[in-house]
């Protein structure tokens, strides 16, 4: 069977062929889709390609970050503006898989994979979808509970900038400097007058799809960030989670270690790049 | 029905004829015949194939081979200026940075992809270069040893 | 870079070593680092056809029917392969020095017995061609039982895994399940010791995992010849092999290879020519059969797990008087190397340790995972990880220093080994030394005053008593007389032994002058570290 590969210089259209193409894949970065093809994934017989400058366009302002689905890893390490974010792009594979690794396919990586999706969670992200009927924008987890259904095209993604330094994210792994993970947390944690207000924390790999811990969140309002203020939180860390083994590690071992990192990122004490 | 595709590889033309989703890293060995670019996993995992795509370090086997149309191909057969060794070359001999040398060629372009940016790393700066690329002999040790050494005499030589 | 002590056993040195402490570049170096090394993979056919094998999907099962009609028809197909298609279609590696029953069939007939066992060949015009091609082909299965645990596999009852070993242990000499020592009275020892120490210890497999995968090409050549370019870590098993699978004169087979992208044991088993070279003999064009990633992890070999329990005897003054150790390799559903592990295994017990009452009973076992094979000191290596956590259990239970405890029971020259051997040429004591200093951990002034030369010999308990009941060195020392499987190890008597060829002159070198005579005789600088040249006493 030979496959087709179908470039389009806008996005709509490349919706479109995706809803309407037989084994239709839409390939980004290729760290999944190639893959797939390599091994003669028979559900892939065209390859929808897009050449549209907003798919790559990084946009900031002061209140709001704008991210084509197209924007590499590699280009968020580029991007001053979005510091924050550099620990999650760092951590996700080595140079030459950062060049390639989308936001888009990010949020299509299946667990183990996923980190920075789970990262965009915590940022309370909306995805803005192409094609259909124009575009559409859905809340992050909205999308995430559906994204194995049907062929869908995600233009970009947009969050809020958090407030400095309310950002924080670990990635456990077993392999360093870069690894698939055990498991990661990501956390905004915005303080007024020293406690919590409005708390997001995800996790990746602790589930099929990154996923937000509520209960921990709503242990946290109001509370400060030392032992005795994320101690309610610890005790509900593992609501929402559902993590399963695989060959990185079993999901005794990811309940068991999930609180002890959340404990340290909430009082700030990991350590820069090692978990 | 095949593409064809033109590109630079190590500074010259060369052109071709693609199956559709046929990879950079099978063009390169099968269609071109640059085998100097070595596959370990056809999975994007190891590292192996690194290739340099203007200039920035990515993984040919999941790479769509028609993306390179117009662009700069370089692999290990164009490190060396004719009978002179890269320094980076000459560095991994000298550290014996090789042992079955199955991943060398994807760390050499790993390093070159560092060394043409930053001149001056810092062994985590060359830690990270070359995390994405997997040793099953060295241990590593001899290899980032090997690139800190071709950085430094890279340098006496500009100097 | 290198340090050498040669202030230790001085006296034994005639110290010509040339090349050894020297360093020297690979022969290869060079085309390492230009990407030129000809890996098996880094040639190239006009119409090179590929060859991919179908799988069984199930630990253990009974294969009911193949469809492979759909298949046959695919585009780009040009040959299905079948059991029926392998002339010899039971082997087992060493056979090629008649040790063990062929056990391992190149494609499966009846009965699958491992997860990633072949069945069918597909050769096509592309790799994908191959794979789409196999997505037609119907296997129906009947499961069995199967059974994953070493232990559990030698208990009655148990699903038997392989044919040509229905109890699922390898048979030695045609007879025994397993490999014996038996040294002394470890029984009656255990009686007496102050304090016993019983343990359990487990390995995982290891996958090899070679940056480069296995594979070969198979290219007709002239006048029935082919060529074969492999990865192979083992040219000659691998020639010798392909041709007996293939029911063709060695002398018909050209194999090309010695450039290996890692090995480490996993490309001993010649995974890949016999089918490579079959394809290619079927459709008269060369084949390529190289292994994914996915299959170098599932069908390639592994070093099988090891379950090995080590019990010790131990006197409160660190003296270790009695160990036993029962040993269960896991060879996977097919032999491979594994029969050979255990015999190192057991050659290794009780490790470098004068211990007088020894007693070892070591199984090769089947059971439903990957047939296990050769890695990196297999049948030692895991041995010698058991063997030292004891030692450091063994410590901590008579409050001794783990270097200290070790170097009181390690080996002296004079002591009778467990093999009933002399030993000789000890140097354990020198090297703890060494190693401590290096290390800044203390010694107490006994311990840095110990020599391998001093205390051993008939003082050592069991020694002189063992020694009469020593069988003659003719007779291999565990066959049973009457009908020993294999030629004796053991070195004629000097007087039968023809002369010694002198070695090669060395290739003239610059200022170097002649060496010296050596001591004992020997022609190497350092007898004590040479075992094979090393002087024997009797």
């Amino acid at each position: 069977m030979t496959i087709n590969v179908k470039t389009f210089p806008r996005l709509a259209d490349a919706a479109s062929a995706l809803s309407q193409e037989r084994g239709a894949r839409f390939l980004a970065g290729g760290t999944l889709v190639m893959r797939a093809v390599n091994e003669a994934d028979p559900s892939i017989e065209t390859i929808v390609r897009s050449t549209d400058p907003s798919f790559v366009n990084i946009s900031v302002s002061s209140g709001r970050v704008e991210l084509g689905a197209g924007v590499t890893m590699a280009a968020i390490l580029a991007e001053r503006e979005l510091s924050f974010l550099h620990p999650v792009a760092r951590a996700v594979g080595g140079p030459a898989v950062r060049e390639a690794a989308t936001v888009g396919g990010n949020l299509f990586a299946p667990s183990p994979y996923g980190d920075f999706a789970a990262a965009l969670l915590a940022l309370d992200a909306t995805v803005m979808l192409a094609g259909g009927v124009g575009q559409r924008e859905l809340p992050l987890d909205e999308f995430l509970s559906r994204r194995d259904r049907g062929a869908v095209l995600v233009s970009s993604v947009a969050f809020k900038r958090p407030a400095s330094d309310a950002f924080r994210f670990v990635k456990v792994t077993r392999v360093h400097p870069k690894g698939i993970s055990v498991l990661s947390i990501s956390a905004q944690l915005p303080t007024a007058s020293g406690r919590v207000s409005g708390a997001r924390i995800a996790y990746g790999a602790m589930g099929p799809a990154p996923v937000r811990a509520k209960a921990a969140e709503r242990a946290l309002e109001g509370r400060t960030l030392d032992s005795a203020g994320v101690a309610p939180a610890l005790a509900v860390a593992h609501d929402g989670t559902a993590p399963h083994d695989d060959a990185i590690a079993s999901a005794w071992w990811r309940r068991e270690i999930l609180p002890i990192h959340l404990r340290r990122l909430l009082l700030g004490e990991h350590p820069p790049r090692h978990s | 029905m095949k593409t064809p595709i033109q590109f630079r590889l190590n500074g010259e033309e060369v052109a071709t004829f693609v199956e559709g989703g046929a990879n950079l890293l099978d063009t390169l060995r099968e269609s071109v015949g640059d085998l100097s670019v070595k596959g370990g996993c056809w999975q994007g995992t190891c590292g192996t194939c690194t290739v340099l795509i203007d200039g920035v370090p990515r993984l040919s086997c999941v790479t769509l081979a028609e993306t390179c149309a117009g662009h700069s191909v370089e692999t290990v057969a164009g490190l060396r200026r004719g009978a002179d060794l890269h320094p980076l070359q000459s560095a991994f001999m000298e550290r014996f940075a090789a042992q079955c040398g199955y991943c060398t060629p994807g760390m050499l372009m790993a390093a070159k992809a560092l060394l043409d940016k930053n001149p001056n790393p810092t062994r985590e700066n060359v830690v990270d270069a070359i995390c994405g690329n997997i040793c099953r002999c060295t241990g590593y040790e001899p290899i980032i040893n090997a690139v800190l050494d071709a950085a430094r005499s890279d340098s006496r030589r500009r100097a | 870079m290198l340090e050498f002590r040669k202030d230790i056993f001085a006296d034994e040195r005639d110290d010509n070593l040339k090349e050894v402490g020297q360093p020297t570049q690979r022969q290869d170096m060079l085309g390492h680092v230009t990407g030129t090394s000809p890996y098996y993979d880094d040639h190239r056919f006009a119409n090179l056809l590929h060859l991919k094998i179908l799988r069984s999907p199930h630990a253990h099962a009974r294969i009911r029917s193949i469809d492979d009609a759909a298949a046959a028809r695919a585009p780009g197909v040009k040959r299905i392969i079948r059991a029926a298609d392998v002339p010899v279609n039971l082997n087992t590696l060493l056979s090629l020095i008649q040790f063990g029953k062929d056990d391992e069939p190149s494609l499966a007939t009846d009965v699958v017995r491992y997860k990633g066992e072949p069945i069918l060949g597909i050769v096509a015009t592309s790799e994908r061609a191959a794979l789409e091609a196999m997505a037609l082909v119907r296997v129906s299965y009947d499961q069995l039982p199967a059974v994953f645990d070493v232990e559990e596999a030698m208990k009655p009852g148990a699903p038997s895994v392989n044919a040509a070993y229905p109890k699922n242990t390898f048979e030695y000499y045609n007879k025994y399940d397993h490999q014996k020592l038996r040294y002394g009275d470890a029984d009656a020892a255990f009686a007496q010791a102050d304090i016993v120490l019983d343990e359990r210890y487990q390995m995982s497999p290891i996958e090899h995992a070679p940056t480069e995968t296995n594979g070969s090409i198979a290219v007709p050549d002239t006048n029935g010849r082919f060529i074969v370019y492999t990865s192979t870590q083992a040219l000659f098993f691998s020639l010798d092999t392909s041709a007996k699978i293939n029911a063709m004169p060695s002398n018909q087979l050209h194999f090309i290879g010695g450039t290996v992208g890692g090995g480490f044991g996993g490309k001993v088993d010649t995974l890949t020519e016999p089918l490579a070279i079959l394809a290619a003999r079927l459709t008269g064009s060369p084949v390529r059969y190289r292994l994914s990633r996915h299959e170098e992890m599932q069908f390639g070999s592994p070093r099988g797990g090891e379950r090995i329990f080590i019990k010790d005897g131990i006197m409160r003054d660190g003296r270790i008087v009695a160990r036993t150790v029962r040993a269960y390799f896991d060879s996977g559903a097919y032999t491979r190397l594994s029969s050979y592990a255990v015999v190192k295994c057991a050659a290794h017990i009780p490790g470098p340790y004068t211990i007088p009452n020894v007693s070892a009973d070591v199984f090769c076992v089947f059971t439903n995972r990957t047939p296990a094979t050769a890695m990196r000191g297999f049948g030692v290596t895991a041995l010698d990880f058991a063997l030292e956590c004891q030692m450091d259990k063994g410590a901590t239970a008579v409050g001794m220093d783990p270097l200290e405890f070790r170097m009181l029971n390690a080996y002296r020259d004079g002591d009778m080994k467990a093999h009933r051997r002399e030993a000789k040429n000890c140097a354990l004591i020198e090297c703890a030394q060494v190693a401590a200093e290096k290390a800044n951990w203390a010694l107490r002034d006994e311990f840095r005053r110990m020599s391998s030369r001093q205390g051993g010999g008939a003082a050592r308990a069991g020694a002189a008593a063992d020694r009469s009941r020593a069988p003659a060195p003719a007779a291999p020392s565990h066959a049973p007389a009457s009908t020993p499987q294999r030629v004796s190890y053991e070195r004629p008597t000097p007087a039968a032994a023809p002369p010694r060829p002198a070695p090669p002159a060395p290739p003239p070198r610059s200022a170097m002058p002649p060496p010296a005579a050596s001591p004992a005789g020997s022609t190497h600088g350092a007898p004590r570290f040479s075992s094979v040249f090393g002087t024997r006493r009797r």
